[in-house]
């Protein structure tokens, strides 16, 4: 049983859970994931790992609430537990030896693209962080993304933050005003990725995408995670989650994304009813 | 007088139409009578083969001997003496190509039922419940086993009844390894399972679920950490695909994935459980092993109306036990042999509208001593198809090679470890089970474990 020693509610449909595993904690580096199961007949689901402290032992998850695992787990409050909570899993990024990178989120990405972020600014790199919202209420992490970049783009769909546009608009504005990156990191929606990939590829930018594709043991083990990356079959769950952006098949990608889009439907579906009776 | 019946006593099933639409156990076992009626067609040789067939010689003649005088208890030591699952292994244990193959009946009529006679016995002790702990003296020496599989669970246990702190991590949620996630509850009912697992909590055995050697803990740590030696038995995980086009549309599946959703995960419970499965109408298994029987067997219980298993040599090369395949049949799973996938055909949506085959012919013998299945040109044809169940192999998972550098393997991704005493390229290091093999039995899995915690215990008392 691992304990929630933190819970964090970052917008409406965003939350923040520091959890103590203090093994995983102690292993984890960015570009890493867990997964975590709530309860006994719950579903295994990958997260990235948005943030740890070894020394207090803690791992942090952001997750959005998409569906009933999700919906389920974000009833927990601090102080009670996850039943099961393994990792640190994946390989982690490869940050070394770079002087300076544009680091792209969108939406919940931005969990993601946090920690390379925070790496990066460690190390030394020069980072700038762009990260995309559909507008200003679902802006995430800004004080965090600010404290670990040395430039901070966030730009929102509505515009109702007050500069509107897609990442790729900010990354294209970026490079128009003459930064030369040695290498973009591009976390968030399969779509976003793909956008951000077309236009780095035109200008010979490497790329580099963190996949979150449907696991279930995240040890190699089951293949469901596969994607093709440069012609061959890959498992994001070991050999990744982060690939170069520009051999991905995202068509594939987006396709294998929705294999099970009925039944998580129906899963949420009378998840929602139980708890409308409940709620009687 | 023995019996001189020249066929075994039947065991009582579920009937097939019945069975093919709930995920209970199929074979439901002798009953007393039945046991002992079985029993007495053993000849109890003089030179018995069957003990030489059984990878880890269980004594049969002695406890079938003990099965006909009605000492079932007796009949129970006599097996735990060298057997420490024999619940599972009476259900899943290849008999005909083991200890009943050899089995002297078996030249004129069928073999003793010893698979079966083992399970009775077996269960009759479950049910009793008065399984004895035997007292251990603890020797205050630490060993490490990683996978809670057949082979780590044999060699956990063995270790424990001599004295040793035994840790044993596990990957996933739950110890067991493919008892639990690979053969389906209609065949091994994971409450046995679990039984034999509590067994070993109660001899002291510790397990770490959710942890993942290589990642939370490498084996060089685990020296550090004061483990004195190490056994792998991490499995054959690493699901292989047939590499032809259409392989990543939806609705295709390793086995690995499609059993693990519905053993491990109970998806065929879903919504009750949240893990999903999507089953069509007309599903294809690519195999001709155990793993293919289950995937088969579990897609008609799922409501599929047409699953078929597609093979690419004949019935007899096939590598499923008999009983496998007989029970797949009564199913309605229909065999569409000497047939080789060649493509996977796109919906237009990313889903499987069909799969195209070839046919085949068998050539000369190859390596493994079975004739070479040979394409016959142009006898291509798709088979109507939604589903399409990948089965043809697993090998060992990289992961623990990737992180411990001077562990030497093969070139497949075996571990090379001595046959005799399990021990690796590293010194306290010992592997066995599919990580060393690639995919075989629990049986064998089970033999390596216990070899192995001979060893190592030689080798700790030698380091003293």
């Amino acid at each position: 049983m691992y304990k929630i020693v933190k819970k964090q509610i970052l917008n409406d449909t965003v939350t923040l859970m520091e959890i103590y595993a203090p093994a995983v904690a102690k292993k984890a580096k960015p570009g890493q994931f867990i997964i975590l199961r709530v309860n006994e007949t719950g579903e295994r689901i990958p997260l990235t790992i948005a943030d740890f402290d070894s020394e207090k032992g803690t791992v942090t998850i952001i997750f959005q609430i998409v569906g009933k695992t999700t919906s389920v787990l974000n009833q927990l409050s601090e102080g009670e537990y996850i039943l099961d909570f393994v990792g640190p899993l994946g390989t982690p990024s490869e940050l070394d030896g770079l002087k300076k990178v544009a680091v792209i989120g969108g939406g919940l990405g931005t969990a993601i693209a946090y920690p390379q972020a925070k790496a990066l600014s460690k190390m030394g790199t020069e980072v700038h962080l762009i990260a995309g919202f559909r507008c200003r209420d679902l802006i995430i992490l800004e004080k965090e993304m600010k404290a670990v970049s040395d430039k901070t783009v966030i730009v929102t769909d509505d515009g109702s933050n007050g500069n509107k546009g897609f990442v790729t608009t900010a990354l294209d504005k970026l490079l128009a005003e003459g930064n030369e990156y040695d290498m973009v990191v591009a976390i968030g929606p399969l779509m976003m990725m793909r956008a951000v990939c077309n236009m780095t590829k035109e200008k010979n930018i490497k790329t580099i995408v963190s996949m979150n594709p449907v696991m279930i043991d995240g040890t190699g083990m089951c293949g469901c995670c596969r994607l093709t990356v440069g012609g061959e079959t890959k498992f994001a769950c070991v050999d990744g989650p982060d690939f170069d952006g520009h051999q991905v098949d995202f068509e594939e990608a987006i396709r294998r994304s929705r294999m099970f889009k009925m039944e998580e439907q129906q899963s949420r579906d009378e998840h929602c009813n139980l708890m409308k009776k409940e709620v009687k | 007088m023995p019996n001189m019946s020249l066929n075994k006593v039947k065991m009582p099933e579920q009937a097939p139409n019945v069975r093919n639409k709930n995920f209970e156990e199929v074979s439901l076992g002798y009953t007393k009578e039945m046991a002992i009626e079985e029993a007495e067609r053993c000849l109890n040789c003089k030179n018995p083969k069957c003990i030489e067939g059984c990878p880890v010689n269980v004594k049969i003649p002695d406890f079938i001997g003990r099965i006909a005088s009605g000492d079932f208890d007796g009949a129970y030591d006599v097996i735990s003496e060298t057997n420490a699952l024999p619940a599972i292994c009476g259900r899943v244990c290849p008999q005909e190509n083991q200890c009943e193959g050899k089995c002297v009946r078996a030249i004129k009529g069928e073999s003793v039922a010893i698979g079966r006679l083992e399970r009775f016995v077996a269960d009759y002790k479950m049910n009793k419940g008065d399984k004895k702990v035997p007292e251990i003296k603890k020797n205050g020496h630490k060993v490490a086993v990683i996978g809670a599989g057949p082979a780590g669970l044999t060699c956990a246990g063995d270790l424990a009844k001599m004295g040793y702190d035994v840790t044993v991590f596990e990957a996933f949620h739950t110890p067991g390894g493919v008892l639990m996630y690979g053969i389906p509850q209609f065949r091994l009912p994971k409450e046995i399972v679990q039984e034999e697992i509590d067994f070993l909590s109660k001899l002291g055995v510790e397990i770490r679920t959710n942890s993942v050697v290589g990642r939370i803990v490498s084996i060089d740590e685990l020296f550090e950490e004061g483990y004195e030696a190490v056994f792998i038995g991490s499995g054959a995980g690493l699901p292989s695909f047939m590499k032809i086009e259409g392989e990543n549309l939806n609705g295709v599946y390793s086995a690995n994935e499609f059993l693990t959703r519905i053993n491990l995960m109970k998806a065929y419970k879903f919504p009750e459980y949240d893990t999903p499965i999507r089953i069509g109408k007309n599903v294809a298994v690519l195999g001709g092993g155990n793993v293919a029987m289950d995937a088969a067997r579990s897609a008609k219980r799922l409501g599929a109306e047409n699953v078929y298993i597609v093979y690419r040599r004949s019935e007899d090369e096939m590598p499923a036990r008999k009983e496998e395949v007989h029970h797949a049949k009564e199913e309605e799973t229909q065999f569409v042999l000497l047939t080789n996938p060649t493509r996977i055909i796109d919906d237009g949506e990313g889903g499987v509208s069909g799969m195209e085959c070839i046919k085949m012919q068998l050539g000369e013998p190859d390596a493994s001593g079975r004739r070479r299945p040979e394409k016959i040109e142009n006898s291509e044809f798709v088979l109507n198809v939604d589903t399409v169940v990948v089965a043809i192999g697993q090998s060992p998972n990289p992961l623990i090679k990737k992180t411990t550098p001077n562990l030497e393997t093969q070139k497949w991704g075996g571990i090379v470890a001595d046959e005799k005493t399990g021990a690796t390229s590293i010194k306290g290091v010992y592997a066995g089970g599919d990580a060393v093999t690639g995919a075989a039995t629990v049986i064998l899995a089970m033999g390596s474990g216990k070899t192995a915690a001979k060893s190592i215990d030689e080798y700790i008392k030698g380091l003293q």
